[in-house]
């Protein structure tokens, strides 16, 4: 055995010296006439693969490629368009129908109808599903009644999912919402097939969607094979035979995998090496916005922060922080210095504007003037906390107290305080444990304004994790929320966002980037906002 | 350099072992005059002769030139890590990100890190929290590894049955699984947390090596002629098995010095090490290994401190362990 | 000998019941897990619960882990977040390291070993100098730059090697990451047999075996390697264990998905089955290895005996 294995090694070496590439494995072949597999970075879900159970993009990956919902945003502007929606109407932003398009069917011949989004989304709202993502569906009428606080619900369907015919379902919500229909190209509004149900194992082994792609493999843990589904019917059909996702554990051994010519993209590149990709790449590099924001947010629920006089402080920690050193520093300008607390990603259009001014930028003299205003810092210092067990917090978190030191010039005032592990920033995060500003990373669900505001800083919100409170800012976002007309509701929320700037519960810290990198096998590679490589779109030779 | 000696040359002069299985060593600095003492071995001998090991081992150390480099180095560091203002005249927390990562300029001759801080000044500043750490924790890891795996190794049975098997199941625990658990809760910014988290993991290797050395040692016929003519236990394992079975000990934790200072930098990456703003070696080196395609020079220093620091322990470590082998003399 | 083995097999018990206690016990410590499920946005609090009921974590701490040993002996390990049976893990991440651990340890015993010897041989030599500034590098140069390093050259920058191992890591692809995982071991073991070489090397049976007229090599191999080579062998028992769980660096470094990755990750996640289910594993792994290496004492020295 151990001969054979040294021939092989033996082989390898000859092969590799002859200038062939294929040793081990490697990518299949295929020319450019669509017949092309991409090989793909990949990390292994977080959880099981189920549209309302997965919130983190390496499970969406794969659903962006398996499953159409009633809405898809659009790659370039971020915009809702209709996918397998005919319509969605209302008259009073509250109750909507729903209209299903002709022809769309599952990768198993089963049609798409409006029971297959009723029954997905029942099931999502189901406390008994234990889906992350249940609180999506918490604004639909009869929720409470299969996500009861506690005990076991009554029903297994919520009362405001009403299935009219196969192709016609009515929405009825508990409040005006009337951005509502702009938020279905969520992920977790996904069509279920009754596959799902009946054998839920089997689904979970090898998923059934109604997307352009089906799954050939999946080896849960090392990778999936994505197959170009020729039955698709779609607008966007695959421009590539299919897709490989190879699990990596380190994202820094997928971009030596790329450069080594071993993968074909890379949707992540790794901090260190942002400084060698224009070397090792060349343009085969994107680094765009990407619906991501992070902020410090301040613990509101300790008085020492929250006492009057106290805004003057945060907004003068706010100005100490160099931002733009930063980003370019420390991030190679993968970040973008931020000047809001929504995303550069949303465009001007979608709402994003500069609300912070004076307030993001670096002021030395304003920040120490700021502080000593509002009655200095808690103490005499401040703390960031983190979990450095992900991304690179460890390194900002150590450039902004350094920043907030040289800016105050009194010495080692700003300690960072590393928490080890996420779960456990998690836990100190939610039972209001924290005594000085903590980190904050939210990316958006959708490409919706409302989206980076009411979750975060409405009244007892459900990520409103500084306990901010103000009645103005409630107003302006329930009025948003009411207008019908959507430029007039992103006003309103622009007008929210300048409270956000007097009180500065949290301090926007930038924009941060999607990245990604491809061989030169690789043409249209492009990423959405939610720095997601749009598969269907890359064409391979 | 004298000679080194090569046994399997035919002609050489040698000192003739007199006892057991163990020969001479080749001791090749000290070679004339061991050769001229040619003492008895210590063993089966009276008291005196086994009192003369320790002022032996002295007496021999203090001429031997590999103990006094070594020492010297050793004092160097010591007193780097405690005035370390002697040699630099920074300040390591005061960081100008706008020079991140940048080359040597006059007044900073190592260059900078990621954050704008100066290098030279972070490497000296490093050593006192790095050398606490280390040299605490190895003396701490070897001395309760070395009694603990000693007893066992020694008395057997029942004692080696509970010891050995409570050493495994702290072989068992991941070293990220104990640091999370166990100096998460910690919010002191001293050492001393990370020192005795490091002994706590640590003990159980030195203590499989001392019990090994131990179990071979005692078979020696000197040992076994001391049991014989009543020696009790403690003189028997201090006088008669401790100093044979020592020289694993001393080679695995001088190295084991090495990989405890690198230790440390893992804690710190995992957010449960020293707590800023400590600077330490481990910490720095950790930062720079990741920038190594961008800037290697953020690794070149403090790893070389921590060389130098690990080079001065193995050459004590082999300069005491040739002393104390009373084969030798 | 036999009743010693038996004997020492039975002292597993304990051990297991001990290691899994108290594993269980740090995962424990290490708080509550449901909350990091959601990401980045707060958990809803009725889904929280359910999850907490049906993986008993709103029992207290006694209950919880009879649960899971209940569950252990009827062959079920329980369940990883992602929805993966911990024996499924298990069956995929341990033949991975199991192969990673045999290349590195037999690269630490040809190499370590030799090199030992021949720096032991020539105390003070320029070999023995070179061997000793590398062994410095070894040290504190962290695994982490080695191994990028390596990989960057061999498996980017001249193709000689695959950079990466691919998921079903057959042996010619874990020679390179092999040699990274035995660097530092590689510097004790060479450490440790030139010292036991030094300190036998003289010995009257090896003169012995000289003046029998004996060539060279039997000497070196038959007696005074086998007189040297105790500590060394402990060693690299106690390192058996080491290797196959702290492999975390390297098998992030080359993409291996074994014990070491899903080690972390269940650390990481406070994940208690998959914690507990692998290092129960190793720690049977290293009751094993040091029984061997005991057994090995007896035929290294045959005056060692065990009753």
């Amino acid at each position: 055995m151990r001969g054979a294995t040294h021939a092989k090694w033996a082989a390898c070496a000859v092969a590799v010296a002859l200038g062939a590439t294929a040793c081990g494995g490697g990518s299949d072949g295929g020319g450019g006439d669509g017949a092309g597999i991409v090989s793909s970075s990949w990390g292994d879900p977080q959880n099981p693969l189920e549209p309302a159970n997965t919130n983190e993009v390496q499970g969406g990956k794969v659903l962006d490629m398996l499953f159409r919902g009633l809405k898809r945003y659009d790659p370039e502007t971020g915009e809702a368009v209709n996918m397998v929606a005919e319509s969605i109407e209302s008259t009073d932003q509250q109750n909507f129908t729903v209209t299903l398009k002709d022809g769309w069917k599952f990768s198993n011949d089963e049609p798409v109808t409006a029971q297959s989004f009723v029954d997905a989304w029942n099931y999502a709202a189901d406390v008994r599903s234990k889906q992350n993502n249940s609180p999506f569906f918490s604004n639909i009428v009869g929720y409470e009644d299969v996500h009861p606080e506690s005990g076991d619900p009554k029903t297994k369907t919520m009362k405001g999912l009403v299935v009219k015919d196969a192709k016609t379902f009515t929405v009825a919500l508990t409040d005006r919402f009337s951005t509502w229909p702009d938020t279905l190209g969520y992920q977790a509004f996904s069509p279920l097939p009754k596959s799902f149900f009946t054998d839920h194992a089997g689904w979970l082994d090898k998923p059934v969607g109604n997307g352009p792609y089906t799954v050939d493999s999946y080896t849960k843990g090392s990778g999936m094979k994505l197959r170009k589904w020729d039955g698709y019917t779609g607008p966007d059909k695959a421009q590539n035979g299919g897709v490989d996702l190879k699990v990596y554990t380190d994202n820094n051994t997928a971009y030596t995998d790329l450069i080594a010519g071993n993968l074909d993209l890379v949707d992540d590149v790794p901090a260190q090496q942002l400084k060698n990709v224009k070397n090792d790449l060349g343009d085969r590099y994107i680094n765009q916005p990407a619906l991501i924001i992070q902020t410090l947010t301040f613990p509101l629920y300790d008085p020492g922060w929250s006492k009057a006089g106290m805004e003057k402080v945060r907004q003068g920690i706010s100005r100490a922080i160099n931002r733009e050193e930063i980003t370019k520093q420390i991030f190679q300008d993968t970040r973008t210095p931020a000047k809001d607390w929504t995303s550069s990603a949303l465009g001007e259009k979608g709402g994003f504007k500069d609300m912070c001014g004076d307030l993001c930028t670096y002021d030395p003299a304003a920040a120490k003037k700021l502080i000593e205003d509002g009655g200095g810092l808690p103490g005499g210092k401040v703390t960031v906390t983190s979990n450095v067990d992900t991304g690179s917090h460890r390194v900002w978190m150590d450039a902004v107290c350094n920043s907030i030191n040289n800016a105050l010039g009194r010495g080692p005032v700003c300690t960072v305080n590393p928490v080890g592990t996420f779960a456990d920033y998690r836990n100190q995060q939610s039972s209001y444990k924290l005594t000085g500003p903590f980190r904050s990373g939210w990316q958006g669900d959708y490409p919706l304004i409302q989206n980076f505001l009411q979750p975060l800083y409405y009244t007892g919100a459900s990520s409103n994790y500084g306990k901010f409170s103000n009645k103005d800012f409630d107003k302006l976002v329930d009025e948003a929320n009411a207008e019908s007309d959507t430029a007039k509701a992103i006003a309103k929320f622009q007008d929210a966002e300048k409270i956000l700037a007097q009180q500065m519960p949290s301090i926007p810290l930038w924009y941060q980037n999607g990245s990604a990198g491809y061989s030169e096998r690789l043409s249209d590679v492009k990423l959405n906002q939610f720095s997601v490589p749009v598969y269907d779109q890359i064409k391979v030779g | 350099m004298p000679e080194p000696y090569d046994p399997l040359q035919p002609g050489e002069k040698e000192v003739i072992a007199p006892t057991g299985q163990g020969g001479p060593m080749d001791l090749a600095l000290e070679e004339a005059q061991s050769l001229e003492k040619t003492l008895e071995p210590a063993g089966p001998g009276p008291q005196e002769k086994a009192r003369s090991l320790w002022s032996d081992a002295w007496h021999q150390l203090r001429r031997n030139p590999v103990f006094v480099i070594s020492l010297l180095l050793i004092l160097f560091l010591v007193v780097i890590s405690i005035w370390p203002q002697l040699i630099a005249s920074g300040d390591p927390l005061q960081c100008d990100l706008s020079k991140s990562q940048q080359g040597s300029e006059p007044g900073h001759p190592f260059g900078f890190d990621t954050q704008g801080c100066d290098v030279y000044t972070r490497t000296v500043y490093g050593a006192q929290a790095s050398i606490t750490v280390g040299i605490c924790a190895t003396v701490g890891a070897a001395l309760l590894g070395s009694l603990l795996g000693g007893l066992a190794g020694f008395f057997g049975g029942w004692w080696d049955a509970v010891l050995s098997r409570v050493a495994d199941i702290f072989f068992g625990i991941p070293v990220i699984l104990g640091g999370l658990v166990l100096l998460s809760v910690v919010t002191s910014t001293t050492v001393w947390p990370v020192v005795g988290f490091i002994v706590l993991l640590g003990w159980p290797q030195i203590a499989r090596i001392a019990r090994g050395s131990v179990i071979t040692a005692k078979q020696n016929d000197y040992v076994q002629a001391a049991r014989a003519l009543g020696a009790g236990n403690g003189r028997m394992l201090l006088r008669h098995v401790a100093p044979n079975a020592i020289a694993p000990v001393i080679v695995v934790a001088t190295i084991a010095l090495g990989t405890y200072i690198s230790l440390e930098a893992t804690l710190s990456f995992l957010g449960v090490g020293l707590r800023p703003p400590t600077v330490s070696w481990g910490i720095d080196i950790s930062n720079a290994a990741s920038q190594i395609r961008n800037a290697p020079h953020m690794l070149l220093w403090p790893a070389g401190a921590l060389s130098i620091t690990v080079l001065a322990f193995i050459m004590l470590g082999d300069a005491v362990r040739d002393a104390l082998d009373p084969k030798l003399r | 000998m036999g009743r010693y083995v038996i004997r020492r097999l039975l002292q597993m018990i304990p051990v297991f019941i001990g290691s899994t206690f108290l594993i269980f016990l740090m995962v424990y410590a290490l708080g509550d897990p449901v909350a990091a499920l959601f990401g980045d946005k707060a958990p809803d609090p009725a889904t929280a619960a359910r999850i907490r009921k049906d993986l008993y974590l709103d029992q207290p701490l006694w209950k919880q882990y009879l649960h899971y040993m209940g569950q252990i002996f009827q062959g079920d390990f329980g369940t990883a977040f992602n929805g993966q049976p911990v024996t499924e893990l298990m069956a995929s991440a341990f033949p991975v390291t199991l192969r990673l651990t045999i290349v590195a340890i037999l690269i630490e015993i040809v190499v370590g070993i030799t090199l030992g010897v021949v720096s032991g041989l020539r105390r003070g030599q320029l070999v023995d100098t070179s061997l000793l500034v590398l062994t410095l590098v070894v040290i504190s140069v962290p695994v982490f730059v080695t191994g990028y390093v390596l990989q960057f050259l061999l498996g980017v920058k001249w193709g000689w090697v695959r950079p990466t191992v691919s998921s079903d890591a057959p042996f010619n692809e874990l020679i390179l990451p092999g040699v990274v995982l035995a660097l530092v071991s590689l510097a004790y073991v060479t450490r440790l047999s030139r010292t036991s070489i030094a300190e036998n090397v003289k010995a009257d049976y090896v003169r012995t075996a000289v003046a029998k007229g004996l060539p060279r090599r039997r000497v070196i191999t038959r007696h005074l390697l086998r007189n040297s080579l105790i500590p060394v062998v402990t060693f690299i028992g106690t390192d058996i264990g080491a290797l196959m769980g702290g492999a975390i660096i390297t098998e992030r470094i080359f993409n291996i998905h074994g014990v070491g990755y899903q080690l972390y990750q269940g650390i990481l996640r406070n994940n208690a089955p998959t914690v507990v289910g692998f290092v129960t594993i190793l720690v049977i792994v290293f009751l094993l290895a040091n029984l061997l290496v005991d057994l090995l004492y007896a035929v290294l020295d045959p005056r060692i005996r065990y009753a």
